[in-house]
């Protein structure tokens, strides 16, 4: 489903992503782990043309993302909360996302109420707009509206953090659905060993901006991972 | 402790984003302050003489006129000077005592643009009594009082910063009392004047202002101190939200869901807001034109003609796409067609001219030409300045942070080479139009030929958005990169 190939990227003369070559089929659950600073963020930037690449090329579904844009009917991300739009009410962010992907006020409903224990209670019918909802809770908002319009490729930077324990728990289920689903590509990318490897079925890890690890989940990969990031 | 927070403050200055801003920029920017600091101070000298020129004394002229002056200057304050609460947050859990906090945060109030700009003008003005031969002394005390009174002002807009709907309450106030001047039912300044001249004629009255300068900044100080918690005066005000579904949009598809997007924006947030407030001022502007005693040259009619129903289309479409700045990379990763984006904001221009039209209706208490002016302006605004905003707008690349009312007044980073350059066609071409007209026949020519430039444009519409959308996508990373950079 996504090829890379030759990708890195460079701001002025520091090499921050270099991946030669990377290939992640289809309907796999993709994990991406990494410190801070190893190239996690800028890898989706790259993959969803935020960012362009000094070298090298992301192809996603055959379209090189770069250069045309229809891989957007079928990708949907969520990387910080700058794809929230702070003066909408969490139900008027669902149906606006609804309608770009051509989804009815009915079809998310169903979605929503789908998603009700995810929620918490805290997201729908409580007259907060999303600028003052918690971090947490913008977070749940942002990663719902990815599921929406049945996307085939899912993109969720860092989407533990922030959340409290029940959540997590929730999110896993939520993407080992996803993940068994053999239409959907997950990509998650995270600093939390051990929930990337429960809900993905390869981990990655970066280190600074180079691959160092790619590997199946088993269930020495926990260990693995633990003893390559062992101070 | 102060010497750490002068630092701080200087670092916040240096390194603030507009004055980042490059060389060219950073130059002309120096000349503008040059020139608008050598306006007040010739207004400042020029004073003087200008009102002796009409057979009026100076210092009474003023003094009769300084209750009006400063209630302006405090509705200015209330509109446009920011507080600087929010910037103590972080030094609440380190070693500072609140005071000395609080006395920084007061103290750098007080050296608020807001307060140096009556410098300018007042200084050349005591200068110039002192040198006619009024008595030094009190002009000295005069002067004294006068800027206790500025910083009675700059405290006192502290203290009623945050209270909803007082600016109104001052704007009528100021309009009533105007009015009941104007129409001599009234005249406030009879019962001003004998203060402000008792602050020059009698040694001590000035200190009744200095005193409650002392007095207003105690309270602000108190009042400050006290609400230096993060749950009282340093919370943010949440709104209560209402989903609102805007249905009737529904008809309209993808403009429609973009419609309903940017009505949203505008109703719930402090800086839309303003900048609507604004345009509403531009209705007004005709005034000093189509006033029968103006002394504008009539070519300059047709300016008034673009302002008064293009104020929306200024104030609001010169920042697209800045507006969806906050959110700009989801924008950028969904399905968005630039097009359907565009198209949205357009519409939105043009029923704001058209609303401006319909309001300006009032102008034709001065006759069907003057009205007439005003239809031909928002023809042309709606057929060719609303294109050329959106085209201006997408070489800003300001971040607008949609919380703040401040800055309303334009961003100094959205000046740019290219908005300046668009500036041209979108005030001179129809000067020149109507000029042109007027010259080979009569005004109402020049008025047809400004309505005709309009159709015209409006003709190129889909040419121009095929512009504007490659100058996006052209413009597309530089423009995410700087909108993730926050003030």
């Amino acid at each position: 489903m996504i090829q890379v190939n030759n990708l890195s990227k460079e701001y002025n003369g520091t090499t921050v992503l270099n991946i030669e070559s990377l290939e992640i089929p289809k309907g796999q659950s993709f994990g991406l782990v990494g410190n801070n600073g190893a190239g996690k963020t800028t890898f989706f930037s790259l993959l969803l043309d935020l960012i362009q690449p000094t070298t090298g090329s992301i192809l996603n579904n055959d379209i090189q993302v770069n250069a045309s844009e229809d891989w957007k009917p079928f990708t949907a991300s969520f990387l910080d909360e700058s794809f929230l739009i702070g003066y909408l009410t969490p139900e008027e962010y669902f149906y606006f996302i609804g309608d770009l992907r051509g989804q009815n006020k009915a079809d998310v409903d169903a979605l929503l109420v789908q998603h009700e224990e995810f929620f918490n209670g805290e997201i729908l019918k409580n007259k907060k707009y999303l600028r003052d909802l918690s971090k947490g809770n913008q977070k749940k908002v942002g990663i719902i509206a990815t599921l929406i319009g049945n996307p085939e490729v899912i993109i969720l930077d860092e989407p533990f953090a922030n959340l409290d324990p029940t959540t997590v728990n929730r999110l896993k289920k939520i993407i080992k659905e996803l993940a068994d689903n053999p239409n959907v590509t997950v990509l998650v990318s995270s600093h939390d060993l051990q929930h990337t490897v429960e809900v993905c079925d390869r981990i990655v890890a970066l280190n600074k901006g180079e691959l160092v690890k790619d590997m199946p989940t088993t269930k020495e990969t926990l260990q693995e991972l633990e003893l390559f990031f062992a101070v | 402790m102060f010497a750490k927070f002068i630092y701080l403050e200087w670092k916040s200055f240096t390194r603030s984003a507009s004055f980042a801003s490059n060389l060219a920029l950073k130059i002309l920017m120096g000349f503008l302050v040059l020139y608008f600091t050598l306006v007040f101070l010739a207004l400042g000298v020029g004073a003087f003489y200008i009102l002796r020129e009409m057979k009026l004394d100076p210092l009474v002229a003023i003094n009769k006129f300084l209750i009006y002056y400063f209630v302006m200057d405090l509705v200015v304050r209330l509109l446009l000077q920011a507080i600087p609460v929010m910037n103590i947050r972080p030094f609440l859990t380190m070693p500072f005592k609140r005071p000395t906090i609080v006395h920084f945060s007061l103290g750098k109030t007080a050296l608020s643009f807001f307060n140096l700009v009556h410098a300018f003008f007042f200084l050349p003005f005591c200068a110039v009594l002192i040198y006619e031969g009024y008595d030094m002394l009190s002009v000295l005390l005069w002067g004294t009082a006068l800027f206790s009174l500025v910083f009675c002002n700059n405290f006192l807009n502290i203290l009623l910063n945050n209270k909803d709907n007082l600016l109104g309450i001052f704007i009528t106030v100021v309009l009533i009392l105007a009015g009941c001047q104007y129409y001599k039912l009234f005249d406030i300044t009879l019962y001003s004047y004998p203060f402000f001249e008792g602050l020059f004629k009698t040694k001590w009255v000035f200190t009744l202002p200095v005193s409650v300068m002392i007095g207003l900044y105690y309270w602000t100080y108190n009042f400050l101190k006290g609400d230096l918690y993060l749950d009282a005066g340093l919370t943010v005000k949440n709104d209560i939200a209402k989903t609102e579904q805007l249905t009737w949009l529904n008809q309209f598809g993808t403009l429609g869901t973009f419609l309903k997007n940017d009505i949203k924006l505008i109703k719930r947030n402090k800086r839309s807001k303003t900048t609507v407030g604004l345009s509403i001022l531009f209705l007004f502007y005709g005034l000093i034109f189509f006033n029968s005693n103006s002394h504008q040259p009539p070519v300059m009619q047709i300016f008034a003609g673009i302002f008064v129903s293009g104020g929306f289309l200024f104030t609001f479409g010169q920042f697209v796409p800045s507006w969806d700045s906050s959110y700009y990379q989801l924008m950028m990763t969904q399905n968005v067609p630039y097009k359907g984006y565009l198209n949205s904001k357009w519409w939105l221009i043009v029923i704001g001219t058209i609303v401006s039209t319909i309001l300006a209706s009032f102008y034709l208490y001065f006759g069907w030409q003057v009205y007439l002016t005003i239809v031909a302006g928002a023809i042309y605004n709606i057929g060719v300045n609303s294109h050329l905003v959106l085209l201006g707008g997408a070489f800003t690349k300001t971040p607008i942070d949609l919380s703040m009312s401040k800055g309303a007044f334009g961003d100094k980073k959205a000046f740019n080479v290219n908005t300046m350059l668009l500036s041209i066609p979108k005030l001179v071409l129809p000067l020149l139009l109507y000029w042109l007209g007027s010259y080979i026949m009569n005004p109402k020519l020049g008025l047809a030929f400004v309505a005709l430039a309009g159709v015209f444009g409006f003709m190129f519409r889909n040419t121009v958005f095929l512009i504007i959308e490659k100058i996006y996508k052209k413009e597309k990373y530089a423009t995410i990169a700087a909108y993730k950079q926050k003030g």
